[in-house]
């Protein structure tokens, strides 16, 4: 039996939504070098905030309506909760010593858990997520669950969206611009903080696409869905190249591929039965990072840039 | 060279008046109780020993540095302390070392400079109406128009990395250009250039005055500075010791002190002022720290971090040794 187009399949559904979420750190760090560990919880409120448009919808909506409603409820809270931790926890430590920013980052994060956990109703335990109903597609020997077509669809549309904006709008340039030299960027009559909110503004945007996708291909989520996620998005990102837009999609789908692939195969190779399946695929994740950083340490669409000190 | 240098245009209202800027870095005096009116029409040179606070004057300008004392009136309104509102109310410049967005291509650092001339709401962008189009199709008209007037239009497509030094120079004045100033800062045009360059710069200067646009610019180059400047300042140790035609400049003896040291008198300051004026890095009174830390305005005349960087002021603080 050939299990191989299942598991491309598996691999790259599973790397476009890593790429998705890693945008929102690759994008944060190529404008003001910070690792926006609570990136993860951005991504986890906003399935929350999916979940809540869902449940105060009248029972029986048909998904064509709910989804786009969750979609737009999940954006609202993501991007307004990173808005809010730009300005009130980063932006207050801009000029501080790096970790400063980083523990801030960490620390937000915990907050932002225990907030859902504390207070969410029944978010002590996972939470039921809506399905697409429906019998799974058969094609070329891959099986897709209905669930996963909203992201086979959405994460091309999102990297292609913003590969245009990026490029060819002018708020996309001011951004470029602010991130190859913020002082040079100012002085061309760009406000740099706006830039700033909007590159946190967007990362959150698809952190929360990814939650609703997130949410419909797992069934549920959970207060601490955003951490290992937001691990691997990260790594993603790092994988890609750190700065890099394309960078992070690509690192995702490498990153998801290689997850898919070995949980099948490693079983497979002689001497490493015991390292095959699920249980080893983050293992197996973090080993192709570090091969990959050895062999380019930055990333594979980084650029080797000079420490802007 | 055969350029007039006799006022074209007669001098009409103040551009920019500062009127007793001061910027202290901690105990550090950079620059002290300076005055300067640019009007309009006019091209005005700034010139001093390295380490003078030519530079920091700049950024006191520009808005990265928030004077500690004094004002900036750009035409008879004070200037808002943050850099972008500054570019938007009319001032623009270049930079010592140059800074281009290297990764941006040549059409692309000029579209940048027109940031705060364009308008573009985000909806109109991502629905891309009509008025979306015809506001990016006049930026990049305008944009190709400025690389011509610098001789960089078949240059468009290429990244400003890829550029030679020549012309990222000519690349950074475009740029400045594209956000339409009423003053332009130059901060040494001609660093690193050949004569036949400097001899082409200085043309560019005079048909960018002829476009309306007053010019205050930092050289070292003294034959440039007298054949293009109206007035000159001189600056030494942050103060303003002298401003005038090229007579008064070049006849006054604390210039020629300045530049080339007081004769017989060999003190701690004449060879700093000689290293300065060769264009080497002003370190020669870390050599004599005793003599040199003795007055904290000496001080700001050993400190290269503040004049060739705009590093903020906690990392200028209180070094005494080269970044």
């Amino acid at each position: 039996m050939n299990q191989l187009p299942q598991q491309l399949a598996n691999g790259l559904i599973l790397g476009a939504l890593y790429g998705l979420v890693a945008i929102g750190y690759t994008m944060v760090y190529g404008i003001v070098q910070l690792i926006n560990f609570a990136h993860g919880e951005i991504f986890m409120v906003g399935g929350f905030g999916a979940l809540t448009a869902f449940l105060a919808l009248p029972g029986g909506t048909t998904l064509w309506i709910a989804i786009p409603l969750m979609l737009v409820a999940g954006i609202l809270v993501s991007v307004l909760v990173a808005i809010g931790a730009e300005r009130f926890a980063y932006r207050p430590l801009r000029t501080a010593p790096r970790l400063a920013p980083l523990i801030t980052a960490i620390g937000l994060s915990i907050a932002l858990q225990q907030l859902v956990f504390s207070f969410y109703p029944d978010a002590k335990k996972a939470r039921v997520f809506p399905q697409i109903p429906g019998s799974p597609f058969n094609i070329a020997g891959m099986t897709i669950q209905r669930s996963d077509l909203f992201l086979i669809v959405a994460a091309p549309v999102c990297m292609l969206a913003l590969g245009w904006f990026v490029t060819k709008t002018r708020s996309g340039r001011a951004m470029q611009a602010t991130s190859q030299d913020p002082d040079t960027a100012k002085l061309m009559g760009i406000d740099t903080d706006r830039i700033i909110v909007m590159a946190f503004a967007i990362g959150a945007a698809f952190a929360a696409v990814a939650a609703v996708a997130y949410g419909l291909r797992t069934g549920q989520i959970d207060w601490h869905m955003g951490f290992v996620l937001g691990l691997k998005a990260f790594t993603a990102a790092v994988l890609g190249g750190i700065g890099n837009i394309y960078g992070a999609m690509l690192g995702g789908l490498v990153l998801g591929l290689a997850e898919g692939l070995a949980t099948a195969y490693i079983q497979h190779v002689p001497g490493m039965q015991l390292f095959g399946g699920g249980a080893w695929k983050d293992v197996w994740a973090f080993v192709l990072l570090i091969v990959v950083l050895l062999v380019r340490p930055q990333g594979l669409l980084g650029e080797r840039v000079a420490d802007r000190a | 060279m055969t350029t007039s240098t006799a006022p074209v245009t007669t001098t009409g209202d103040p551009v920019l008046e500062a009127t007793g800027v001061i910027m202290r870095f901690g105990g550090l005096t950079a620059v002290n109780n300076v005055d300067l009116t640019v009007n309009s029409g006019e091209i005005v040179g700034l010139i001093g020993p390295n380490g003078a606070g030519k530079t920091t004057f700049f950024n006191c300008l520009t808005g990265l540095y928030v004077p500690t004392e004094g004002t900036v009136k750009y035409k008879g309104t004070v200037l808002p302390p943050k850099p972008h509102l500054v570019t938007q109310a009319g001032i623009a410049r270049t930079f010592q070392n140059i800074r281009l967005f290297a990764n941006m291509t040549v059409l692309e650092n000029v579209l940048v400079g027109r940031h705060s001339r364009t308008k573009e709401g985000l909806l109109s962008a991502v629905l891309r109406g009509p008025k979306y189009k015809r506001a990016e199709a006049e930026s990049r008209e305008k944009a190709m128009g400025l690389l011509e007037f610098a001789g960089l239009a078949d240059k468009a497509d290429h990244l400003a990395r890829n550029l030679p030094y020549g012309e990222q120079r000519k690349l950074e004045i475009a740029r400045a250009l594209a956000s339409e100033p009423g003053l332009l800062l130059l901060d040494e045009p001609t660093a690193g250039m050949n004569p036949q360059e400097t001899r082409a710069a200085e043309e560019l200067v005079f048909a960018i005055r002829d476009r309306g646009i007053a010019i205050l610019v930092i050289e070292h180059d003294m034959r440039f500075i007298f054949n293009l400047c109206d007035r000159t300042a001189v600056l030494v140790q942050g103060q303003k010791i002298v401003e005038g035609d090229r007579e008064t400049v070049q006849s006054d003896e604390r210039v020629i002190t300045a530049y080339l040291g007081a004769p017989l008198e060999g003190t701690a300051e004449a060879p700093a002022a000689a290293d300065a004026d060769a264009d080497a890095i002003a370190d020669a009174p870390a050599d004599l720290p005793a003599e040199a830390a003795a007055d904290p305005v000496e001080e700001a005349d050993a400190e290269p971090a503040a004049e060739a960087s705009t590093a903020s002021a906690t990392s200028t603080t209180g070094t005494e040794d080269e970044k």
